[in-house]
């Protein structure tokens, strides 16, 4: 069978750290109709979050300035893209910030796992950032056929 | 349900905080700042962190266990965590928290697990 696109959504938000639930929350409504399993799409809601975290977080320094956009784009394959952009601030040296409990947090309350988790619960992670104009990941998953 | 909440006991020595709703890097900040409010006001041996009312937790609650885990430790005592949902806990050995803090279920939980699996 040809691999079709099925259906697609886009999502636009100022990076308002209380926005995160929210996304969550919509891209989940949207996944559902793919009939994922619980387990798949807690993954899914987990490597989402920690997309936008770093967004709000890292690309926008806290600011609430600057928007988050996210794609998502769901196939005949039951596989699913979500692309989450931001235009902030880049990274300088991505490799490293991709590494497992790297972070640029002093106080002690964030684990650096974010990149980790987002690999752990996706088939493929791609990254393209750009310093000083913004960052994009990619996130591929493959459903089962569990809940058919 | 946004929102995360924290309700706190304690008794017999032990601090006991049972987290709920969902934790991700907006809602952390509010609950870090309760949780250590107790942790100082009654300087308790153990603490235990329950995680089985949960809806959600990304690496924002890692980084709340694993701040609550060394303050705990720089006061001489320990953090357990208990009950955590199946979710929850692939995130907690994902990043090796199993290794450092004991995870435990209480008997309560074991049986409403039992009987979810009997219901399935």
């Amino acid at each position: 069978m040809k691999k079709e696109k099925i259906n697609e959504m886009d999502l636009a938000f100022p990076a308002y750290s209380r926005n995160e639930g929210f996304a969550r929350q919509a891209v989940c409504a949207f996944l559902a109709q793919l009939d994922p399993t619980l387990e798949e799409l807690a993954d899914l809601r987990t490597a989402l979050s920690e997309a936008v975290t770093n967004c709000v977080v890292h690309a926008y320094k806290d600011s609430g300035g600057g928007k988050v956009y996210i794609n998502v784009k769901l196939y005949s394959d039951r596989s699913i893209r979500m692309c989450i952009k931001d235009k902030g601030c880049g990274m300088a040296e991505p490799e490293k910030c991709m590494e497992p409990l790297y972070t640029t947090d002093q106080s002690g309350e964030r684990g650096g796992m974010g990149f980790a988790i987002m690999q752990c619960f996706s088939d493929s992670l791609k990254l393209k950032t750009t310093p000083g104009k913004g960052t994009a990941v990619t996130l591929i998953k493959k459903l089962s056929e569990g809940n058919r | 349900m946004q929102n995360a909440d924290v309700k706190s006991e304690f008794y017999n020595g032990i601090l006991h905080f049972r987290l709920m709703g969902e934790i991700d890097h907006h809602t952390a900040k509010a609950i870090r700042e309760k949780m250590d409010e107790d942790i100082f006001f009654h300087r308790p041996k153990v603490t235990v962190i329950i995680l089985g009312n949960l809806d959600f937790m990304d690496s924002s609650g890692l980084g709340l266990i694993l701040g609550r885990y060394t303050k705990m430790k720089d006061l001489g005592g320990t953090l357990i965590l208990q009950d955590p949902t199946a979710e929850i806990e692939k995130i907690l050995r994902l990043a090796g928290v199993n290794r450092l803090i004991e995870i435990k279920q209480s008997d309560r939980m074991e049986e409403k697990q039992n009987e979810k699996r009997k219901d399935q």
